[in-house]
């Protein structure tokens, strides 16, 4: 089922946003002629493969490639030796802040590997079989280093030291000894002790959650050619082609301008795909042999070398008074980074307490260095774990004082003119309206059975603007070609096409959106952080307005009247000069087919830095049922709501929610990263690395809240695709809660976790 | 190594070709056969990605050895459509946006296919049941069990006669 | 003076002040005022941090004014997935 709420009386005239169409790339996707990244095949093309540790934590003593090399069919055969030394600069090309050195060393290890899996050396050869038996023959010498995997046993004094160059920053004073914190985090407001202390009611408990991965189903994959002019060519599929530009560019040590990406369409990336592991290696492969070299990860590649997202620990206390009113607050996380620092603690710092007002708090945010492979960007990156541990804790709130989850969370609710945790004042939110939604479901007010619990929890992400662009071309018969900047994950051409006729005033059907390569199109940050509707969607909307004014200037020319006497009226130019009023419109089909008289071909492009995209919020509600005698949990009914601003097209949107809310279902129930005592991973397949298979689900019910546009967008969008995993880690957990009686706190909620607690329960 | 040579049918064309042993049928059609539709997304069956019928039998052809595809007829989503107009499945699908990346899409088309040929009028529950195979990432599989059901109905309708 | 509010991050540069005024016009004169007066604050604030002035979220934005009465809160830059 799927509702939208609106605000009476608040729409705004639109004919193609807010529609259904059927997606412009659609036919190619579900004909099988959609080329994804590992569909494209280059002439003479090598087969690219790599050689992985099988250690935790080593020195790599010496490698030994002349028995791979010297294999017949072996192109090349490179080390960590055939990258350029990076200094540590920090670039702020990706996603978020990345260390150059370190995004090198992660591509190939240099005199350290740092996690089962880690890249150690990379052969080019005519066929898989002699790549493969290639990597055999290469010696590496390691010697084994203590590892640790934990990230309380991380932040020891005693705990192997992955870098001994990483001192953490942060605290008040440099420490004396390289550790693995590489970072602390604080955010705080008024006074957490006292209030705390004061406060009628009091509860704390630590709350855990276990590295996951993003997912995907595709595999990373790309092909690469190095030309004997030293341009470079890349064909693969990521969430952003100037990304891999710069990543390649910069880890290679050539000019950014050198390096041509074209992307492929992308099998899902949900922030996995924001970096790069195989493109440099492949260009480095294709240097050496001078052939192009195709590489597609394995499965067991993706899960060991890919970046799953932190597990964390999170310690909450608070305060209240009795009559539900939050007055004290800390948070305290610490979250695994994996093999090199950058967690998304901060994020998660950031989030945890966005939903509510609260006067004292202290939220605190340590990033630890771990033995496991270095984390990527996972959808709301960091705020799924703060949220688990701030909304369990809530709901234990809600039951000490015997509040209805739902309005302990309205009590405390923020709202316009609120200051969020981490400073800023929200404007345009609709918190409040998307509690509403859940309280008025049906679901809501549904009778449960036996061994059912209801959960609820709350979500927010900030949602992203930043750097992207967008061009709008008039072909001769007036149809339109949109390029965007961004690859189309989830849909994103059809919202570009559709903001753009929208914008034009033609239909959907003349409008036809493409994904540009980093040579036809200006830059734009990945695709990612809830950010490409928004800011994307911003630049092709300005562009269409640049081209509206050229047809009317055209217009104007053809008519012989000011430009100011013409108007542009769906998709017609029309003459407002009363005394022509006998000119008939110009529509846009003959605009463009006199164009080449008039001053030539139609088209604008717009780059631009979007600023003010306005955060989501969303409320979930989760039915669960377990089975006592086995403890398995099922989801028997779920309804995601959110503030989603305007959905340009709604079935995409609840595409994005419901996806998001089984990720996060996911999560809560089966998914981990299990390591040996040896610290390799256990699970590296999708047999026993268990995602949400169709059995295990119910329909995911969704409700569009779309009373509060955003007003720094011509249609009112924010984003959507990070808040909907931002509440279900909780919300499964309270229903588990509600059900059993008590309270499991270590995620992922498995049949022996809920059976150890039954058991203890009845002890 | 000595080569095979297969003779087999593919979307109701013959074809051959040569394979070593160890080839899986999706490298023959991905690699050999420029049936790129198919789609690799863990080698082992444990995503339905590779999803191909099999003389009218649903497998994963990342599990199938190619010398096995001898004489056999195998189905493709490349075969889905009869090039002019899609399959009533191609069509719900993209009706009721039960794709998001499109990676899993040939598959569950392909599975769904199998389906319905087998059981015109499945319950919500086996649609779950015989897609569990298939793993989606970006849906949730809330659509893609929808367009499976209005697919249904749609055949149903077709069939009877006026 | 725009009130500029510092998070944690920032603190090892300012000698642990999180709260003070910078005479400033734009980003660009804010990132130049706290340079002057915390050697190396600005190129760390222009590296990693992202801002909000009176509330809206600025991230790389040189040219956004700043109003003589504006707050400012410094937090690290926000990614995504
Ligand atoms: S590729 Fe065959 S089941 Fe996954
Ligand atoms: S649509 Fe992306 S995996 Fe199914």
């Amino acid at each position: 089922m799927s509702e939208t709420l609106k605000r009476p009386g608040a729409r705004q005239t639109l004919n193609v946003v807010g529609t259904r169409p059927i997606r412009p790339d659609g036919a190619d996707k579900v004909t099988g002629r959609a080329a994804f990244g590992a569909d494209l095949s280059m002439s003479g093309q090598l087969v690219g493969r790599i050689l992985r540790s099988p250690h935790p934590h080593a020195r790599i003593l010496s490698i030994d490639t002349s028995k791979a090399a010297a294999l017949p069919g072996v192109k090349a055969v490179i080390t960590g030796a055939d990258f350029p030394d990076l200094g540590a600069e920090v670039l702020a090309g990706g996603e978020a802040v990345t260390n150059l050195a370190d995004m090198a060393a992660n591509v190939m290890a240099r005199d350290k590997v740092l996690y089962d899996g880690h890249a150690v050396a990379a052969v080019a050869a005519i066929s898989a079989e002699i790549a493969e038996e290639a990597l055999r023959r290469i010696e590496v010498a390691y010697e084994t280093l203590p590892h640790v995997i934990e990230v309380l046993e991380a932040m020891r004094p005693d705990a192997p030291v992955l870098h001994a160059t990483l001192f953490t920053q942060g605290l008040e004073a440099r420490p004396e000894q390289p550790s693995n914190i590489s970072n602390r985090t604080r955010f705080m407001r008024g006074d957490f002790e006292a209030a705390y202390a004061a406060a009628d009611v009091r509860m704390e408990g630590r709350y855990t959650t276990r590295a996951v991965h993003q997912g995907y189903i595709e595999p990373h994959a790309c092909v690469a050619a190095w030309g004997s002019d030293g341009q470079c060519e890349v064909w693969g599929s990521s969430q952003g082609q100037f990304m891999v530009r710069t990543y390649c560019a910069r880890v290679l040590g050539v000019p950014i301008s050198n390096v041509h990406v074209t992307p492929a369409e992308i099998g899902g990336g949900f922030g996995g795909k924001t970096t790069v592991y195989l493109e440099p290696v492949a260009l480095a492969l294709s240097r050496a042999s001078g052939h192009p070299v195709k590489m597609v990860m394995s499965r067991d590649e993706v899960f060991r070398a890919t970046g799953p997202t932190s597990g964390g620990v999170i310690d909450v206390k608070l305060g209240a008074s009795n009559d539900g009113k939050i007055v004290a607050a800390r948070v305290e996380m610490m979250f695994q980074a994996g093999a090199f620092p950058g967690s998304p603690v901060a994020a998660a710092a950031m989030t945890c307490l966005a939903c509510y007002e609260v006067d004292n708090f202290e939220i605190v945010g340590w990033d630890v260095v771990t033995n496991t492979p270095k984390v990527a960007a996972y959808r709301a990156p960091g705020a799924p774990l703060g949220a688990f541990g701030v909304e369990s804790a809530v709901d234990e709130l809600a039951l000490t004082l015997g509040l209805d989850p739902l309005t302990l969370r309205e009590i405390n609710a923020v709202k316009d003119g609120s200051k969020a945790p981490y400073g800023p004042t929200y404007q345009n939110i609709a918190y409040v309206d998307t509690l509403a939604a859940i309280r008025d479901s049906e679901h809501y007010k549904a009778p449960l059975g036996p061994n059912q619990g209801r959960g609820v929890a709350a979500g927010f992400w900030f949602n992203h603007g930043g750097e992207s662009s967008g061009a709008v071309h008039v072909a001769d018969d007036g149809g339109i070609v949109v390029v965007s900047s961004n690859p189309d994950i989830g849909g994103s051409r059809a919202a570009m096409a559709m903001m753009a006729a929208e914008t034009l005033g033609v239909p959907l059907e003349r409008v036809r959106p493409v994904v540009g390569d980093t040579d036809s199109i200006g830059f734009a940050m990945v695709t990612g952080g809830s950010r490409t509707t928004f800011a994307t969607g911003l630049a092709v909307v300005r562009a269409a307005e640049q081209v509206i004014e050229q047809l009317r200037q055209r217009a104007a020319m053809l008519w012989e009247v000011d430009a100011d006497k013409v108007a542009w009226r769906a998709g017609e130019a029309v003459c407002t000069d009363p005394e022509k009023a006998d000119l008939k419109p110009l529509s846009l089909a003959t605009l463009a087919e006199r164009a080449s008289r008039t001053g030539g071909p139609i088209s604008a492009q717009v780059s631009l830095n979007a600023q003010g995209a306005s955060p989501g919020f969303g409320v979930h509600l989760c039915d669960l049922e377990v089975d006592p005698e086995t403890g398995v949990a099922r989801v028997i009914r779920y309804t995601a709501a959110q503030d989603v601003g305007r959905a340009i097209h709604p079935s995409y949107v609840e595409g994005q929610l419901q996806g998001g809310a089984v990720q996060g279902i996911g999560w809560a129930l089966n998914e981990e990263y299990i390591f040996d005592a040896g610290g390799r991973m256990e699970n590296a397949g999708f047999l026993d690395y268990r995602m949400p298979v169709a059995s295990d689900l119910p329909m995911i019910d969704t409700i569009l809240v779309e009373t509060t546009p955003n007003p720094l967008h011509p249609f009112g969008v924010k984003g959507v695709g990070e808040v909907p995993i931002v509440p279900p880690l909780a919300a499964v957990a309270n229903a588990l809660r509600r059900a059993i009686g008590v309270r499991v706190p270590d995620l992922p909620l498995s049949p022996p976790r809920i059976l150890a607690a039954l058991e203890a329960k009845q002890a | 190594m000595s080569k095979h040579h297969i003779s087999a049918t593919v979307n109701g064309d013959p074809v051959e070709f040569l394979t070593s042993s160890g080839a899986t049928l999706l490298d023959v059609l991905r690699d050999q056969l420029n049936l790129t539709g198919t789609k690799e997304g863990c080698g082992s069956g444990d995503c339905g990605a590779c999803s191909v019928i099999l003389d009218g039998r649903l497998v994963c052809s990342c599990l199938v050895l190619a010398p096995e595809a001898e004489g056999r007829r195998i189905e493709t989503v490349e075969g889905l459509s009869d090039g002019v107009r899609l399959h009533p499945l191609q069509e719900q699908f993209l009706k009721h946006a039960a794709l998001q990346c499109g990676f899993c899409t040939p598959g569950f088309l392909v599975a769904a296919k199998a389906l319905l040929d087998a059981n015109p009028d499945p319950s919500e529950t086996e649609v779950r049941y015989w897609l569990a195979g298939n793993l989606c990432r970006c849906t949730g599989y809330d659509k893609i069990v929808r367009a499976v059901m209005d697919t249904a109905a749609e055949l149903r309708q077709a069939r009877i006669p006026a | 003076m725009a009130r500029v509010v510092a998070c944690s991050d920032c603190w090892p540069l300012t000698g642990g002040a999180s709260e003070f005024n910078v005479e400033a016009a734009t980003v660009r004169d804010l990132i130049r005022g706290l340079d002057a007066r915390f050697p190396g604050l600005g190129d760390f604030v222009d590296r990693r941090m992202a801002m909000a002035i009176d509330g809206e979220i600025h991230q790389d934005a040189w040219f956004s004014p700043i109003e003589p009465d504006s707050e400012v809160f410094l937090f690290p830059k926000i990614g995504g997935g």
